[in-house]
């Protein structure tokens, strides 16, 4: 089928300001937003720059808006986007490096801040610790964020203010304070429980809706806003 | 599977399993007579083979699965299957076929991820290296199941240590001026290259012949067609069009750069798979199909000179575990 790509271009070395271009090619409606990205890439115009890596929705580095929704381009089928038009644009809320490119480093930022790490100062046992079905599980939704920030820059409240810590990086506090092998959980719920932490997500749910891995994430953000009013990880 | 791994069956390793769906495909037998076949998990299939079986779990109950355990213990495949092909692997069975999977082979290094550079296993002082580029020989000529969390966790760390001990007591030293040469020079020849030739093509070139000729099965014919075909394609990557000028993010050059180093790669691969003339592990050769361990109970190590490739041999070190014929 013939389709015509309407793609955000922004050279920072030779453009003022931004503009759309667009590419009229031939695909399969089963290619991938991604293939179609890489056949533009090498038949039409080897400038058109975007992330990829993995091509199957693992690494997460090609998170972009497709048709006005946060998705991974490699997860996105030409067929299910029901058009012969497709509109591709960078995330919103991270400054633009070029083209689809964007400057991760302020999502990153947010990320390191919640200690996105086991902390267990305990000796170490001589066998492994172990964890019960039932204690994993309480945290297994969250351990499947691939930090591809769709959640993150489809929020409004961080399009709003990009010091909002954001639903990844309070995604990834979550799948710390629940594992019952950590130790940080009182520290993270701190670090959480001011005005630009867990207050700022105002249950929109546009995270739920564009995370590539179906995570719950404003029902982990609810969580963690339960603890801090709690006190309590049950 | 019956045929071909009559105990395990499906659970045989990956390269036996490959080997018996492309022998399966060759003979006409994929579905529709094309090139892939069904992995059937669904539930009632799985408990029809265990009830057959009289498999039984660790604690003596029968071995049943249901639904929604395929979906707990297998998210991303079930996840792949329905984004990519519309199947839902818990009610239809899924199309396959054999594809590349890892690179066993790599940088060679002791257990400490230390790398060593010649047959006497002589270490170069301070590089490291860790992960599925590394090849300390864990996995010999065959990657099995998991193994490869055995060279990140284990090799990782200990790369990491030996790494920081060794900075702790390194003093700095000052790096030729003309360090950065080499790398700058490669960049510069495709910034200024003036031909027509796309990196797209080339690199599906390569993939399609390294894919046919020096995949789940070798012949010598085969792989000779292959080695001419990635050395006409590192002629052509030499006229290549000449990519994005910018130096923000460029990553065209990038891609352009990595795909000159993926055909160093191919050639190095199909150069040492030509001179191995036996079978082992997921090298299988179809002119030499026995593993020949009075001969090539041995690694290969390439380096290259004057751009061409030399092949030398260190022995493998045996220590618990005997040499044996894998049977499944």
């Amino acid at each position: 089928m013939q389709i015509t790509l309407k793609i955000f271009r922004y050279n920072p070395e030779k453009d003022k300001k931004p503009h759309f271009d667009r590419y009229k090619v031939e695909a399969d409606p089963h290619d991938r937003v991604l293939d179609v990205l890489e056949y533009i890439k090498g038949n039409n115009d080897g400038t058109l720059s975007f992330r990829r890596s993995c091509a199957h929705g693992i690494c997460g580095s090609d998170a972009m808006r497709i048709n006005g929704h946060n998705r991974l381009a490699c997860k996105v089928l030409v067929k299910d986007l029901h058009s012969s038009r497709i509109v591709v644009e960078p995330i919103m809320g991270l400054p633009v490096v070029k083209d689809l490119i964007v400057d991760m480093e302020p999502f990153f930022k947010h990320f390191r801040s919640v200690m996105p790490f086991l902390v267990n100062d305990e000796p170490t046992p001589r066998q492994e610790r172990l964890q019960s079905p039932e204690a994993r599980e309480r945290f297994d939704d969250t351990t499947k964020c691939i930090l591809c920030a769709c959640c993150t820059t489809s929020c409004p409240s961080f399009w709003g203010s990009d010091e909002y810590v954001g639903p990844a990086a309070i995604v990834a506090a979550h799948r710390f304070i629940f594992d019952d092998r950590d130790r940080a959980g009182g520290e993270r719920l701190r670090i959480l429980n001011n005005q630009f932490g867990v207050y700022r997500c105002h249950t929109i749910f546009n995270c739920t809706e564009a995370c590539p891995r179906e995570i719950q994430v404003t029902k982990a953000i609810g969580e963690v806003k339960r603890a801090i009013a709690t006190g309590r990880l049950d | 599977m019956e045929k071909y791994a009559p105990k395990v069956k499906d659970l045989a390793s990956r390269d036996v399993t490959s080997r018996a769906m492309y022998l399966e495909m060759r003979d006409g037998l994929g579905i529709g007579g094309k090139r892939y076949l069904y992995l059937d998990m669904r539930p009632e299939t799985v408990n029809k083979y265990a009830i057959a079986d009289g498999r039984k779990r660790p604690d003596g109950t029968p071995y049943r699965v249901t639904g929604e355990e395929l979906l707990n213990k297998l998210p991303d495949i079930v996840d792949f299957a329905r984004t990519y092909l519309g199947v839902d692997p818990v009610s239809q069975p899924m199309p396959v076929q054999p594809t590349a999977h890892y690179a066993m082979g790599g940088i060679p290094t002791n257990k400490f991820g230390e790398v060593v550079i010649d047959e006497q296993n002589t270490v170069l002082p301070g590089l490291y290296s860790a992960g599925e580029v590394a090849c300390v020989s864990v996995h010999g000529a065959n990657r099995l199941g998991t193994n490869s969390l055995l060279d990140l966790i284990v090799f990782g760390k200990y790369a990491g240590l030996r790494a920081a001990e060794f900075a702790n007591g390194a003093a700095f030293q000052a790096l030729p001026p003309d360090a950065a040469d080499f790398a700058r020079q490669q960049l510069e020849d495709i910034r200024s290259s003036d031909g027509e030739e796309k990196a797209y093509t080339i690199g599906n070139e390569m993939k399609s012949v390294m894919f046919d000729q020096v995949g789940v099965f070798r012949t010598e014919t085969g792989m000779q067609q292959a080695l001419e075909k990635v050395r006409e394609l590192k002629e052509r990557i030499k006229h290549v069009r000449r990519p994005d000028s910018t130096k923000v993010f460029n990553t065209e050059l990038l891609n352009i750069w990595e795909l000159g180093n993926l055909l160093e790669l191919a050639e190095v691969t199909t150069v040492s798979a030509i001179s191995r003339l036996e079978s082992r592990g997921a090298h299988a050769r179809e002119d030499y199909p026995k593993r020949d361990d009075q001969e090539w109970l041995k690694h290969t190590l390439a380096r290259t000179e004057d751009g061409k490739i030399r092949l030398a041999y260190k022995p493998v070190t045996i220590t618990k575990y005997q040499p044996k014929e894998r049977v499944y």
